[in-house]
């Protein structure tokens, strides 16, 4: 078997007095999806931060393995090639589609401009590429031209799923992609996403409380509480057979419809 | 000689100095922008502080200037910081750009071509040309320095989609000796041209900006565009009402309350010579 | 010793599985001990006992959804043995997609994927191709007397029965070797247990092996070549 795509180390992190990670190891492979689960405080997002590159570990390493096959630690990278990575061979997400787009430009602009950021500088295949997305995120061709400020909440992350995956990254991380949606708007993207995570056999590092996304989008899971892993395994395994008791409490927790 | 009231040219020798020195690293660096401690001027700023610092550094007792606001020399930027020059450093004025040794222009390059003995200066509002995309000046530093500039191009690319062509006809980006992206003030894109391997030195000053940028003679100097929608030079459908020049930039200027109008050089030497010339032909 | 005779599929050896409810606790619920079988390819193995005495919980750890206690869990893949309580996430992946196929109880339903569709993906993981992968997915709902109007809407506004029947034809579209089934016909009708019935022989035939639970003796008596009965591993007394 090949060898991981990206592999945590011993990550450590600290805010003064609190413990935000502590010695969090794990492996991700290549079309994987891995869902990093916890309640608030639990240090998830931090966790995401720093396997993201932007935040920078007290401890411990991220080791990812470029295209080329080079494996190379996250804080080796240069400026230059963190923010080419992130424009190329990984895609964010975040729970907040404002901070993902450029709300002032257009949906066709905000699809193009890694397309442009990389060189392309023909107009009319930039434009062809991005209502491409359009149609494969369910966004109507019409909506082009028309900036997401007048797109609702649910069009406003699937622009932002497009705009990341244009490039056909092979790493995308996640954060509450679908935090604060309606019902209806969750299913529709939760659907969209698995589609394309299967389809572009995308690894994906995801970040949420809610264990019915993390049971339909992921493959493994990992469960956080208080800056520590306390479980790990495959998302089916650790939810139907929870070992730990804060994974136990938070399976039972969970209401169902 | 009266004792002057004012150092020679208003700035003390101190701030020439620092302001030479910034002039130097930008003329080492095309198209960088290079910050400046601007100083207070008697004029507030949006009235060519930075254009005035630049020329008050450089100009010496010899020098011939020239100041054009939009292509004039007769309106009220222009009369008003020629006669700062005038009072301040006592040197030599003119009309006349084949005369002048220092240029100062506000939003236009004249059309009389430059030498290689001409300093071409420009006032410059907004030097950032990522400013309108990116209000962060932490993140425009960076992305200049890591030559990101894919967002330029968006802006283009909105351009496009909402007018069906480039929209942009001034402060139209260019790239600099295939490095940076500058802004070369709100000249016409007409302009941008001239901007391409220009003899002459040019030098960008904004003032409240606090920021100094070059372009050495004969550097190249490419306006961006799209490879199906390149860069195309202003065409205007009329010529000079007075000169009838084609190939000069116009102003269109209204003269009556019914919606006439007629079409004139915005470079008022150009057209000035142009004429003179004409009727020396005519009198022959 | 990690080798299985020739025609095995899966040994299990010594299974056992506790319960730990921290929620209650710490109290510990012994479930299983010592569950020794095979399954060899081309039979069907079935795992009878009353209801609650583990025979769901087997299933689910030779499918790594449920932790091992202890004991091995042996699988064949070609030439090379894995052990199933020691594999790592991404080798159970792995067993999942290419060797051990699963019906479970319940389908979970997935919005917005019409059945044929859900179907056509399982067969295409396997390796056919988009067309040919829809095509066994329609031939496999057709044989399971699914109405051909109800393919191409989501299953969840289905019955029972109906549900049940897309999530058979999903574990029998691909091409595994060794197929778990859990209560597969639970909620069918004479006739798709029929059909049920006929895949199994089918696929029995060209060597597949089956573990399975059967709620219907009927049906158990007419598809199992060997019952195991597993009372007889039992922790439930002793809890």
């Amino acid at each position: 078997m090949t060898a991981p795509l990206l592999s945590a180390q011993g990550l450590c992190k600290r805010f003064g007095a609190i413990a935000a990670c502590r010695d969090v190891s794990f492996e991700l492979n290549e079309g994987e999806a891995l869902t990093i689960v916890g309640e608030s405080g639990s240090g998830k997002t931090t966790l995401l931060n720093l396997i993201g590159g932007a935040l920078a570990a007290d401890a411990g390493e991220v080791v990812y393995r470029l295209r080329d096959g080079t494996a190379r630690a996250l804080s080796s990278l240069t400026e230059a090639e963190r923010r080419a990575l992130m424009r190329t061979d990984w895609g964010f997400v975040h729970q907040d589609a404002a901070r993902g787009l450029r709300m002032g430009v257009s949906a066709g602009g905000n699809i193009g401009e890694r397309l442009m950021a990389l060189g392309d500088r023909h107009y009319g295949r930039i434009r062809e590429n991005a209502l491409e997305w359009l149609a494969r995120v369910e966004i109507a061709a019409t909506r082009v031209d028309d900036p997401p400020t007048t797109y609702s909440g649910g069009m406003r992350q699937r622009l932002q799923i497009a705009r990341n995956l244009v490039t056909r990254p092979r790493l995308v991380f996640m954060d509450e992609p679908t935090g604060g949606l309606d019902v209806s708007v969750q299913a529709r993207l939760l659907d969209l996403m698995r589609g394309l995570i299967a389809d572009m056999g995308l690894a994906v590092v995801l970040v949420t409380h809610d264990l019915a996304v993390a049971r339909l989008l992921s493959h493994r899971m990992l469960v956080m509480k208080g800056g520590e892993v306390v479980e790990s395994g495959l998302t089916d395994r650790v939810l139907d057979d929870p070992q730990a008791p804060y994974t136990q409490l938070l399976v039972s927790s969970v209401l169902a419809a | 000689m009266t004792a002057r009231p004012y150092n020679f040219a208003y700035l003390d020798e101190q701030t020439k100095r620092m302001i030479r020195r910034a002039i130097l690293k930008a003329i080492a660096i095309p198209g960088y922008q290079v910050p400046f401690a601007s100083r207070e001027m008697p004029m507030p700023y949006g009235w060519g502080t930075g254009g005035v610092q630049l020329t008050a550094s450089i100009i010496g007792p010899d020098d011939v200037l020239k100041v054009i606001d939009q292509g004039a020399d007769d309106t009220t930027n222009a009369v008003s910081i020629r006669a700062f020059f005038a009072k301040t450093a006592d040197v030599a004025t003119t009309t006349d750009t084949t005369q002048a040794t220092l240029n100062q222009t506000r939003h236009r390059v004249p059309e009389t071509p430059l030498t290689a003995d001409q300093i071409l200066v420009y006032q410059v509002p907004i030097p950032e040309p990522l400013r309108f995309l990116e209000p962060r000046e932490t993140e425009t530093r960076t992305m200049h320095a890591l030559a990101e500039y894919g967002v330029m191009h968006v802006k283009l690319y909105e351009d496009i989609a909402r007018h069906g062509h480039i929209a942009t006809t001034y402060a139209y980006p260019a790239r600099v000796a295939d490095r940076y992206i500058m802004d070369p003030s709100p000249i016409p894109k007409f302009d941008n041209p001239k901007l391409d391997d220009c003899p002459a030195l040019q030098l960008f000053g904004a003032g409240r900006e606090q920021r100094i940028y070059a372009i050495p003679p004969h550097t190249r100097v490419v306006s961006l565009d799209f490879e199906d929608h390149p860069f195309e030079r202003t065409k205007f459908d009329a010529a000079c009402e007075f000169c009838g020049a084609a190939d000069s930039f116009l102003d269109e200027v209204v003269i009556d309350d019914k919606g006439g109008r007629m079409f004139v050089c915005s470079d008022t030497d150009y057209c000035q010579k142009r004429q003179e010339a004409q009727k020396k032909d005519a009198a022959e | 010793m990690n080798a299985l005779h020739a025609n095995e599929l899966l040994r299990v050896e010594g299974l056992s599985k506790t319960f730990t409810l921290h929620l209650h606790g710490g109290a510990r619920l012994p479930v299983l001990h010592g569950v020794s079988f095979t399954v060899a390819a081309g039979e069907c193995v079935v795992l009878a006992g009353p209801s609650g005495v583990g025979k769901s919980s087997i299933l689910k750890m030779a499918l790594g959804n449920y932790l091992v206690g202890e004991g091995r869990i042996l699988v064949a893949d070609g030439e090379r043995v894995i052990d199933l309580a020691r594999a790592d996430a991404r080798e159970i992946l792995d067993a999942r997609r290419r060797i051990i196929g699963y019906v479970s109880q319940f389908l979970r339903v997935i919005p917005r994927i019409g059945a044929i569709d859900i179907v056509a993906a399982a067969a295409q993981e396997s390796g056919l191709d988009r067309a040919a992968a829809r095509e066994r997915a329609a031939s496999l709902l057709a044989r399971l007397g699914l109405p051909e109007r109800l393919w191409s809407l989501p299953p969840a506004t289905f019955s029972g029965g109906e549900q049940q029947r897309v999530n058979i034809a999903r574990g029998f579209a691909g091409r595994h070797r060794l197929l778990i089934l859990d209560e597969p016909t639970a909620s069918l009708d004479a006739a798709n247990r029929q059909a049920v019935i006929d895949l199994i022989a089918e696929r029995k035939a060209r060597g597949t092996g089956f573990l399975a639970t059967f709620h219907d003796e009927d049906v158990r008596l007419r598809v199992a070549d060997r019952v195991v009965d597993v009372s007889r591993f039992s922790d439930r007394e002793a809890a």
